[in-house]
């Protein structure tokens, strides 16, 4: 059996509600988290940030609300590991297809990745929760990051 | 005889959404009959990595010259319109 998504997250890399202003204060808190918990080295706030300006990962729904996936390269990644922050209100990141086009987006997933075949189901789990309207609207409603958990490992046991 | 072909698949890192493309894409290929040999690299090595390969599929811009038939498409990480470019990808290995 595959190991649920929530039990692949720690409530401390999760942040519901958060007040942002733009992408790069979402990415400077939840690369902060990953940091403080042992994911990622220091270095790899600026490196998402250097890599969302080139290559940016805003993933347009076709929603009011949409998804971005910033991540970056493996030299800057101690483990793999995933930080979540819903937004209070949509801030722009740019698409992943467009980097010109603008992706209002209230779900942030950031990945620490550095073995692409060992991280495959966690992506897989990933897209699969994004694709699922229903799910994402729950997810921003999670008050708390024990709710937004439940909400995750609910999926997994829905589907076994 | 199922056909053979080389799908050259790209991103930011080379790790991420092109292993998810990769999967997504080899997978349904299989079903329609066709076996891909994959390969994943950054976008910024494409360049160098075109050595018989018969398609490229990214899901970030790559330059337009690069002489070989390129999809670019986040159809296999939203969901939206992705049975319409799984038959563009079959259409472009079987033309």
């Amino acid at each position: 059996m595959s190991q649920s998504l929530a039990g692949q997250i720690e409530r401390e890399a999760i942040e519901t509600g958060v007040d942002a202003a733009s992408s790069e204060e979402v990415i400077r808190l939840l690369a902060g988290r990953l940091e403080k918990l042992g994911y990622v080295r220091p270095s790899f706030a600026d490196a998402v940030l250097a890599r969302e300006a080139r290559m940016p990962t805003g993933l347009p729904m076709g929603r009011d609300s949409n998804v971005a996936v910033p991540h970056t390269d493996p030299e800057h990644v101690l483990k793999p590991g995933i930080a979540i922050a819903t937004l209070a209100h949509p801030v722009d990141f740019a698409n992943m297809e467009d980097p010109d086009e603008a992706v209002p987006v209230g779900l942030v997933f950031m990945l620490a990745l550095n073995d692409k075949d060992k991280q495959i189901e966690m992506l897989q789990q990933i897209m699969l929760t994004i694709q699922d309207e229903t799910l994402s609207q729950k997810l921003l409603d999670a008050g708390t990051a024990n709710e937004l958990l439940a909400l995750l490992d609910g999926t997994q046991q829905g589907e076994q | 005889m199922a056909l053979q072909k080389n799908v050259l698949f790209a991103c930011g890192t080379g790790i991420a959404t092109s292993t998810l493309v990769s999967h997504a894409v080899t997978e349904a290929m299989k079903e329609r009959g066709i076996n891909i040999n994959s390969t994943q690299c950054k976008a910024t090595e494409v360049r160098s990595m075109l050595n018989s390969v018969d398609l490229v599929v990214s899901t970030t811009q790559l330059p337009t010259d690069l002489g070989v038939p390129v999809i670019t498409t986040l159809a296999f990480l939203t969901g939206v319109g992705k049975a319409d470019v799984l038959d563009k990808i079959e259409a472009t290995l079987r033309g």
